[in-house]
């Protein structure tokens, strides 16, 4: 099956080699990621691990140490028009201006974004059940974050960057993001960054993911590969063992008497014949979700 | 059309897209000729990725158990095919693999699973309208 990625045109983000400290805390070491033009690219790491530092470098909120940041093959922090100019945004702490009204933050923000369309801001504003009248600053959390994918989407910019957009939010809500996720690479040649914790969404809508730990990118892979790549592997062994014998590519073992399963990295047809040939039988051949993955590279 | 997705499980996406429309279609609830949903129009009905939704049409293709046509739009094929009768043969022999494994578990003999099969077989079928 053809790889939609590479696409053919060059990349809409290109991040090279970027360290980045504040004071002695280093939030970025040596990150490299490159983000295809088209599709979704989802960016999961736990709290801290350096997502949103990394999302305000690529906005060119943050200039790189060292290392080289381009966006539309531009550098944001030279260029803030014409990068700038062609992204959504939604930051993870929904800021806006908390004394416009939601009507006055839609005219506000029409006015730097040629591409702004009215009567399309006005559909989202209806779906939304948002009220022009309504203070930001007396929105709920869930209207505020509406409020803000309002703004983000209703110019239909090249490049949508989100920043934990789901984070604290209702189910319908969250709905209402994903889909906004999905109607947006449904035009030819526009692009989702989303950073999340919220793993089985990123699951459903990411085309490529990349995992940050600790300011570093641990792996950068498609879905579809990340998925065949990591399987459960449920081993019976003859007898009681206290301590399991490694497989190549194991992640973690657990178990107990003559049972034990491994999370594994590799193809499942040879973690099958590595465990044959350690006399055990497979039990069990499973997936595992993104979440499980996540985990266990994580603990590694 | 209904799907159900999961997170769960493990199970790639687009897999349990095929799995499930494979079912229906073999189950009758999926008529040859019928219109699957456009791709946008299931993806945003499941929260998932079009290219997920793509990929599965895609298998669905290759296994014979849908069809694209010039008019844009995928169908679900004349069930009569061969591709398409090895397709409902596949799923049953897949279930069939998971029922002996249980007996054999259970310690339940073949003649006694056979036995089984067939009253259940009877016990499905019509029953004729009472005088």
């Amino acid at each position: 099956m053809p790889d939609p990625f590479p696409s053919p045109s060059p990349p809409i983000i290109d991040v090279q080699r970027v360290t980045r400290q504040f004071g002695s805390k280093t939030a970025l070491n040596d990150v490299s990621l490159t983000v295809p033009r088209g599709g979704v690219f989802g960016l999961i790491g736990g709290n801290g691990a350096g997502k949103t530092t990394l999302i305000k470098h690529i906005l060119g909120l943050l200039k790189a140490q060292h290392g080289s940041v381009r966006v539309f093959g531009l550098d944001p922090v030279q260029n803030p028009v014409g990068t700038l100019g062609r992204i959504g945004y939604l930051s993870e702490d929904r800021d806006l201006p908390d004394w416009m009204r939601v009507g006055q933050l839609m005219s506000y923000t029409q006015a730097f974004f040629p591409n702004w369309d009215e009567k399309f801001a006005e559909e989202l504003r209806d779906a939304f059940d948002l009220d022009a009248r309504a203070f930001v600053k007396n929105l709920s959390r869930g209207q505020r974050a509406r409020a803000g994918l309002l703004v983000a989407l209703a110019h239909r910019p090249e490049l949508l960057v989100l920043d934990e957009p789901s984070s604290g939010l209702d189910p319908v809500v969250r709905r209402d993001i994903l889909g906004a996720i999905i109607r947006t690479i449904a035009d030819e040649g526009r692009t989702v960054l989303f950073s999340s914790h919220l793993l089985d969404e990123v699951e459903r809508v990411a085309d490529r993911i990349a995992i940050i730990h600790e300011g570093r990118v641990l792996l950068t892979s498609s879905m579809d590969e990340i998925k065949d790549q990591h399987r459960r592997l449920t081993l019976r062994f003859e007898q009681s063992i206290s301590e399991p014998p490694a497989l190549v590519g194991t992640l973690s073992r657990a178990g107990q008497g003559a049972e034990w399963t491994y999370v594994c990295s590799g193809e499942s047809r040879q973690l099958r014949s590595a465990a044959e040939a350690l006399g055990a039988t497979v039990v069990d051949d499973a997936a595992l979700t993104l979440d499980e993955i996540f985990v266990s590279r994580i603990q590694n | 059309m209904l799907i159900h997705i999961s997170t769960t499980d493990g199970v790639p996406i687009y897999l349990q897209i095929v799995n499930q429309i494979k079912y229906l279609v073999a189950a009758g609830r999926l008529a040859a000729g019928e219109e699957l949903p456009p791709i946008l129009v299931l993806a945003d009905q499941l929260l998932i990725n079009p290219n997920t939704v793509a990929r599965a049409y895609r298998e669905l293709e290759a296994g014979g158990i849908v069809e694209k046509r010039r008019t844009a739009g995928t169908y679900v094929s004349d069930q009569g095919s061969p591709l398409a009768r090895r397709e409902r043969l596949k799923i049953l022999t897949d279930r069939i693999d998971a029922l002996v494994a249980e007996a054999l578990q259970m310690k339940i003999t073949l003649s006694d699973v056979l036995k089984l099969v067939e009253q259940r077989h009877a016990a499905l079928q019509p029953k004729p309208p009472l005088e």
